[in-house]
């Protein structure tokens, strides 16, 4: 039995040309110091292939029409064997392959194995890192719900800012002037034809520019990148000290990669895909829709530009930061690899690692966004059941002060927290600030009452800090 | 090789080239045109009556919901679509976008408070649909609004897209 197996294995090898083909691949030597630093590409490209596998059982029972998908995702969701799972493998695999794009990103930088002669490497990998993007978020748009519905149409307002043909591809992304039939189903041509051949193109050429020029040595400080000498320098490296990549090298790669897998398939399992939201009806007007966490930091930005900036940063900001990553080799491609002997790179990293964590976090929060439902403020934070006091607290919540001021913990947070205002603020200033307005406050003079404000002024006079007791008794 | 041959050559490398091209413009040409066809098709600027006059109260904002009369015949419920329509007097209406002018989410209308507040980034807008605070770079877009026949109608447009003017 071995031997028909080797025999037919042998006829097939030799008339198909497996090992000839793909053998110098697989033994190509690697520095025998590459260690786990080195597993997040492999680990990028297994995500991947876990999006393809899932993406592709998906599309078994997904319709991309507009009137439809919704009630396919809650039959896949709800029903199917196996339907959540898929799902949830879907949305982790795609958060994994976001995380894991950024892990190779920093290592190859702080290595700077961009450098000679990797420059493609990089710059093929920066495309890579732009489409993974848009399969991120053309992808939550075919979870064809309210918040994808939207999520649309802020896409479509960020493109309309392009100057000259910014209404072309506003309609473009829309695909046509309102939301309707022909807006899905170019996503789902997008995420599932357009985007994949991109990638498996360019995955392609990046291992071929792996493999052609090897896989960078960590670096050593003081070693310095010479284009004159660095090939014959790595070659002979790899001579004397490199090992096969399969398998002393391609092991890691193997029990990494597993660990996502299995880390991928555990948050499928226990948490589950993301819960739908509402239909895709663009007329039920509360809608609250929020980017998934990878673009969360994004919407974050868009809040917290100043206006007058705006057009500028929304349109140049990207454009400026992809053109920067894509030239980056170009601009600095010899000397000093060692991140020790390259501060600033470290700087780099943490810099973007910090700015992206910490609108991430402001994304996750929103304050700039009113609280629509916030709780009512009870008798005991209001301090009265009658009186002025009282209805001023009244005013406060019905005039919409509330959605963006805090009381005691409860309301918004678009405004300052107005809890012991009537220590900072009095009376007249008060006036002034609820019938002019201020900085990003809107101005009452004209929607509330003489009695109404007299009422509102009452209650936030009452808001002060409490005494301290031995004060109080003293006062007494 | 000869002259004659390398003329040969060069005109069966430029043959091919060129054919490879309008096999290119054969298959590239319908499939743009096919993509890019529904930013022609011309669907809004129809009038569609949103019910009575007697239907609305003076000085009061509501939200109307609308059906695309020329949706593609898939669309389902992307074909509704909703406005915040005002009766400001006995005879004058307004109708505003409920597409905030900084990014296009959807603006609510707080009645008491007499404002319109985006859940996206915040932007607010007074009653009459002007900036109150927040992001948006202007006033609420308006629909076209007239009165026939005792009914309200109203023009359907496109979503506004807030497009930078300068360069």
């Amino acid at each position: 039995m071995k031997r028909f197996v080797t025999g037919t294995w042998r006829w097939l090898d030799d008339r198909l040309g497996i090992s000839t083909l793909i053998g110098p691949s697989l033994k190509h030597l690697v520095p025998r110091d590459a260690r786990w630093w080195y597993v997040f590409g492999s680990a990028t490209m297994l995500a991947f292939i876990v999006q393809v596998v899932t993406g592709v059982a998906l599309a078994f029972s997904y319709t991309s029409s507009a009137s439809q998908a919704y009630e396919t995702l809650e039959w896949i969701t709800n029903e199917a064997p196996f339907g959540s799972f898929l799902r949830g493998m879907h949305y982790f695999g795609a958060s994994a392959m976001v995380l894991m794009v950024g892990a190779h990103m920093a290592q190859t930088f702080l290595f700077g194995s961009y450098k000679f002669p990797r420059e493609m490497n990089w710059t093929t990998g920066v495309l890579l890192l732009g489409f993974t993007l848009v399969m991120g978020f053309t992808g939550q748009l075919l979870r064809w719900d309210q918040t994808a519905a939207w999520s649309v149409v802020v896409a479509a307002e960020q493109a309309g800012r392009v100057p000259l043909i910014g209404n072309f591809l506003a309609q473009f992304i829309l695909g046509g002037t309102t939301i309707g039939g022909a807006t899905l189903s170019r996503f789902f041509a997008i995420h599932v034809f357009i985007m994949p051949a991109l990638m498996f193109t360019f995955i392609g050429i990046h291992l071929m520019l792996v493999l052609r020029h090897g896989i960078a040595e960590p670096p050593t400080a003081g070693k310095e990148v010479d284009p004159k000498t660095y090939r014959r320098e790595y070659e002979e490296l790899m001579q004397k000290t490199g090992h096969p990549f399969w398998p002393d090298g391609a092991w890691r790669d193997f029990v990494f990669g597993t660990g996502l897998i299995i880390v991928i398939a555990l948050l499928a399992y226990f948490v589950g895909p993301p819960t739908l939201d509402k239909p895709p009806d663009p007329s039920i007007l509360h809608a609250d829709p929020r980017p998934d966490w990878y673009l969360l930091w994004y919407f974050a930005l868009l809040a917290m530009i100043p206006r007058e900036l705006e057009g500028y940063l929304m349109i140049l900001g990207p454009v400026v930061i992809g053109v920067l990553l894509l030239a980056a080799p170009m601009l600095n491609n010899r000397g000093e690899r060692a991140p020790s002997r390259r501060p600033w790179s470290i700087a780099v990293v943490l810099l973007s690692v910090i700015m992206i964590g910490s609108l991430w976090i402001a994304g996750a929060n929103s304050p700039w966004s009113p609280n629509f439902d916030p709780a009512p403020l009870t008798e005991k934070v209001i301090g009265a059941n009658s009186g002025p006091v009282f209805e001023g607290a009244r005013v406060f919540q019905s005039k919409g002060c509330l959605n963006c001021h805090l009381i005691s913990g409860d309301g918004g947070r678009r405004g300052p927290d107005l809890t012991y205002i009537g220590d900072t603020l009095s009376e007249s200033d008060m006036i002034i600030r609820i019938v002019n307005g201020g900085v990003n406050m809107p101005a009452y003079g004209n929607s509330i009452r003489p009695e109404e404000l007299a009422q509102l002024t009452a209650f936030l006079q009452s808001r002060k800090r409490p005494m301290p007791a031995a004060l109080e008794a003293a006062d007494r | 090789m000869t002259p004659d041959e390398i003329t040969r050559r060069r005109f069966l490398e430029k043959l091919c080239i060129g054919l490879s091209g309008i096999c290119a413009a054969i298959l590239g040409i319908p499939l743009v045109g096919f993509v890019v066809a529904p930013i022609f098709r011309r669907t809004t600027g129809k009038w569609i009556s949103v019910g009575n006059i007697t239907d609305y109260e003076v000085g009061k904002t509501v939200s109307v919901t609308i059906t695309d009369p020329s949706s593609l015949p898939w669309a389902g419920i992307t074909a509704k679509n909703a406005l915040w329509l005002r009766r400001v007097n006995e005879s004058e209406f307004i109708g505003f976008s409920v597409n905030c002018t900084h990014l296009g989410c959807p603006v609510r209308w707080l009645a008491d408070a007499g404002l319109f507040m985006c859940p996206c980034h915040g932007g607010v807008y007074y009653s009459d649909g002007t900036v109150a605070a927040g992001p948006p770079p202007k006033p609420l877009i308006r629909y076209d609004v007239r009165t026939a026949n005792g009914q309200v109608q109203i023009k359907t447009m496109a979503i506004p897209i807030t497009t930078t003017t300068r360069l």
